[in-house]
């Protein structure tokens, strides 16, 4: 077994990748005919290598991925210049407060209509651009994996993403009859919507979906975590090789495997753990997907649904039990 | 890796970690619990800044307490409208005070003309005056929020002529008209009135002036229909909330301090604190509305805002960071005349002294002889004891303005305050009849000083 080794040392931790074969780039494999040409000529950068494949390109860029970066831009640009308009077309302003600005959907009034430009009409346009571009990016990531004729497991967990933005710019404000139900573009805008419709349905902690959301967010976190730090744990043994380890199971795949039945008991397979990834991965927004959808259509406070089936816990009393001031005869308005 | 990056790889990291941080506060915090264990309620207090907090609200030392004695300052001075009531001593030591709290530097002419104290031309009077009205009505009508503790002009003003935070209506974006892009829908600036968040940065326009709906929570756990369906959006709730940030930030406070976060609508379990604070948004709201907006016309241009609306308040106007503004100092107990409205001084018309007939006046709401009154009596106890047959009939009247039944029993208290003069000048207590009128009231409407009388007649 292992001699002795120091508590810490550098060497034993491969937190960079430390293996770095060079040797003459190539295209990939030819395509047929119909698809596009790659575009870029292949070239090596040393320190990207440290972190992933040293290799750029070349790119596939393709009908559908030219289509989708054209609406991508446009919806970029206009949510720029929507931000540039709203500090006065001050571009110091635009760095400044650029975390500050946003892009708001409509004012509830105009309901599902098509409002004036200047009250959400950018809004609207904009979220047909985004969604367009998404989703024709979607259609790439399935496309060129048909093309390398892998698996579509990468587009379907784009998809999962794709139907949370959905949920709640596109299929929940049409439940809602308003697009102001929708949520802002803008960095902090849209962290203030989150905070805002949780405050509005009654706390979105008390949302089952929610919080199963969370588990698989958070679980995702640790099986990533696990995963990553077992193969770099038996990287020396040749752990990094899983794919041949799922057949050839060598003393790397064996040293993890007894590593957490010895820890936990039961152990995931080099196969399998990827499946576990991919599914909580996946499970994330599309369980968080549902909670979003059930807010406001179905479930209106989500505090009181839980009272009513015995989600929440009660607590013991801390304060004299309050009467809302505005029920109570005779004070002061 | 190069002994270079090595090198400059920590600077790097070091440097990118200060200007994330810089928006930080330096730990460590304290948290104090307030709620049941286990439940996150709990106030986080950091003691850095806490201890400078509580540097910049002291109370400034009460002066020594004037007699109460001697004339009215309505008496004395012309035209005192609302304070006419005070002693000369205690006017001029409030003059003094409301000096000291609002125009330190400029002093007594900020708002007086050095050569007519009793002119109001200067605008700073006027408000001034209309101020002293609000904090007594602050003082008496809104113990709700403000208990006993109450409010001076220092709690506000802490010795600058306009208070430190006060809001106006926000301007426009400069090419706001006719723009096509850039629409704010009222939010999404940094804005220090929301704690630099971008929040809805006017959240005192619809709750501080007008009254729009603050509650947004549906009280049914499904989606009701018909009329009981909660209508309110979710961008409601941003406004809600750009309003709770308000108060949080004034106050210093987290949400813990008013409710229970996990149930943000419940009132059956949540802190007290609430209830205060409900009432100290409609007390803002009447401040504004009754006292504030009136006064626009009356100052000048240059003291209103963007849009040429009047300087309100909102929390932070009082509480400038902390909970109880001034730490609680109980400043009102020493200036006993900003309690509640002063009774008006109204000087009574001599009393009528003749041989078989005294008529005495009395103060609103007052059943005892002041001033000069008990004089009237004199020409009186001279025919009855020179006559020892005739006997006084004493009756006594009040004004039409006040409750009747109150009034009927002032009016009697006011004819035995002069039964009570007769015998203590010697005349023996039962040739004093007290007869009551066939109507106390005064036939005149409202107050006149003619009608809160006693008569007295020899028979």
């Amino acid at each position: 077994m292992a001699q002795f080794q120091p508590l810490f040392s550098i060497e034993n931790q491969n937190m960079l990748t430390a293996v770095q074969p060079t040797g003459p780039v190539h295209d990939g494999p030819a395509l047929p005919l119909g698809d596009w040409r790659r575009s870029g000529k292949p070239f090596l950068i040393h320190l990207l290598g440290r972190i992933g494949n040293a290799q750029i390109g070349p790119v596939y860029l393709g009908g559908l991925g030219v289509a989708s970066l054209v609406f991508g831009t446009l919806a970029f640009n206009i949510i720029g210049f929507n931000m540039l308009a709203s500090v006065d077309w001050n571009p110091l302003q635009l760095i400044r407060q650029l975390f500050w600005l946003g892009l708001e959907p409509p004012p509830p009034a105009f309901g599902l209509s098509f409002p004036p430009l200047a009250q959400g009409g950018w809004w609207l346009i904009v979220g047909f651009l985004l969604t367009t571009s998404m989703i024709l990016w979607w259609v790439r990531t399935y496309r060129r994996a048909r093309q390398l004729g892998m698996g579509t497991h990468i587009a379907w967990a784009f998809a999962a993403a794709i139907w949370l933005y959905l949920v709640c710019g596109f299929f929940r404000p049409i439940l809602m009859g308003s697009w102001s139900e929708a949520v802002p573009f803008g960095i902090f805008p849209h962290l203030d919507w989150v905070t805002a419709i949780s405050l509005r349905y009654g706390n979105l902690f008390y949302n089952p979906f929610h919080a199963l959301s969370i588990v698989f967010l958070y679980g995702s976190v640790l099986l990533f975590a696990m995963h990553g730090a077992t193969i770099l744990a038996v990287s020396r043994f040749g752990g990094e090789r899983e794919i041949e380890q799922i057949i050839d199971r060598g003393t790397a795949s064996e040293r993890a495997a007894l590593f957490w039945r010895w820890t936990m008991g039961f152990n995931a397979t080099m196969e399998s753990i990827h499946r576990w990834a991919w599914w909580f991965a996946v499970l994330c927004p599309l369980v968080g997907g549902i909670g979003i959808l059930l807010t406001g259509t179905v479930v209106d406070n989500w505090y009181l649904w839980s009272m009513k089936h015995g989600v929440v816990p009660s607590y013991p009393a801390y304060w004299p039990a309050g009467i809302d001031p505005a029920l109570s005869m005779g004070v002061k308005p | 890796m190069s002994r270079l990056m090595k090198r400059v790889l920590p600077l790097l990291a070091a440097g990118l970690a200060a200007v994330l941080l810089a928006g930080c506060e330096r730990p460590p915090v304290t948290a104090v619990q307030n709620g049941y264990r286990g439940t996150g309620m709990e106030q986080v207090n950091n003691p850095r800044i806490d201890a400078k907090t509580v540097i910049a609200n002291q109370a400034p030392a009460s002066p020594a307490p004037a007699s109460g004695d001697g004339p009215r300052a309505g008496q004395v001075y012309q035209n005192v409208k609302v304070l006419g009531n005070l002693s000369v001593g205690e006017f001029t030591r409030h003059m003094v005070s409301i000096t000291e709290w609002v125009a330190p530097k400029q002093g007594c002419n900020y708002c007086h003309n050095p050569a007519n104290l009793a002119d109001d031309s200067k605008y700073t009077k006027v408000v001034a005056r209309r101020m002293i009205q609000m904090t007594q009505s602050v003082n008496d009508k809104w113990k709700t929020h403000v208990g006993s503790t109450g409010v001076t002009c220092y709690t506000c003003h802490r010795g600058e002529a306009v208070p430190a935070e006060v809001w106006f209506a926000p301007p426009d974006r400069k090419y706001a008209a006719n723009s096509v892009m850039g629409d704010l829908a009222g939010q999404n600036q940094a804005s220090p009135s929301v704690g630099l968040s971008s929040l809805p940065f006017d959240p005192f326009t619809p709750y501080l002036k007008e009254d729009k709906p603050i509650r947004v929570e549906g009280t049914q756990a499904l989606r009701a229909t018909g009329d009981a369906f909660n209508r309110t959006t979710t961008k409601q709730a941003e406004h809600t909330f750009s309003l709770m940030v308000h108060m949080s930030n004034s106050l210093g406070v987290n949400c813990t301090f008013c409710h229970n976060t996990r149930n943000f609508q419940g009132w059956d379990d949540a802190p007290p604190q609430r209830t205060t604070a409900w009432h100290g948004i409609r007390m803002a709201r009447a401040v504004n509305n009754e006292y504030l907006e009136p006064l626009t016309g009356t100052f000048p241009s240059n003291r209103l805002g963007p849009k040429g609306d009047v300087a309100k308040v909102n929390c932070a106007t009082c509480h400038q960071g902390v909970n109880k503004p001034l730490l609680g100092a109980q400043m009102v107990k020493d200036h006993p005349e900003l309690l509640a409205a002063l009774k008006p001084f109204v000087s009574l018309p001599a009393p009528v002294d003749e041989a078989l007939r005294s008529v005495l006046y009395f103060g609103v709401g007052s059943g005892a002889l002041e001033g000069d009154q008990a004089k009237g009596l004199g020409q009186l106890i001279a025919s009855m004891s020179s006559q020892p047959r005739l006997k006084a009939t004493v009756s006594g009247y009040h004004s039409a303005s006040g409750e009747l039944a109150a009034n009927q029993e002032l009016a009697k208290q006011r004819a035995m305050s002069v039964r009570d003069a007769l015998v203590a000048a010697g005349v023996q207590a039962d040739r004093v009849v007290l007869e009551k009128p066939l109507s106390a009231e005064a036939n005149l409407a409202g107050e006149d000083p003619a009608a809160r009388r006693v008569s007295v007649t020899l028979k």
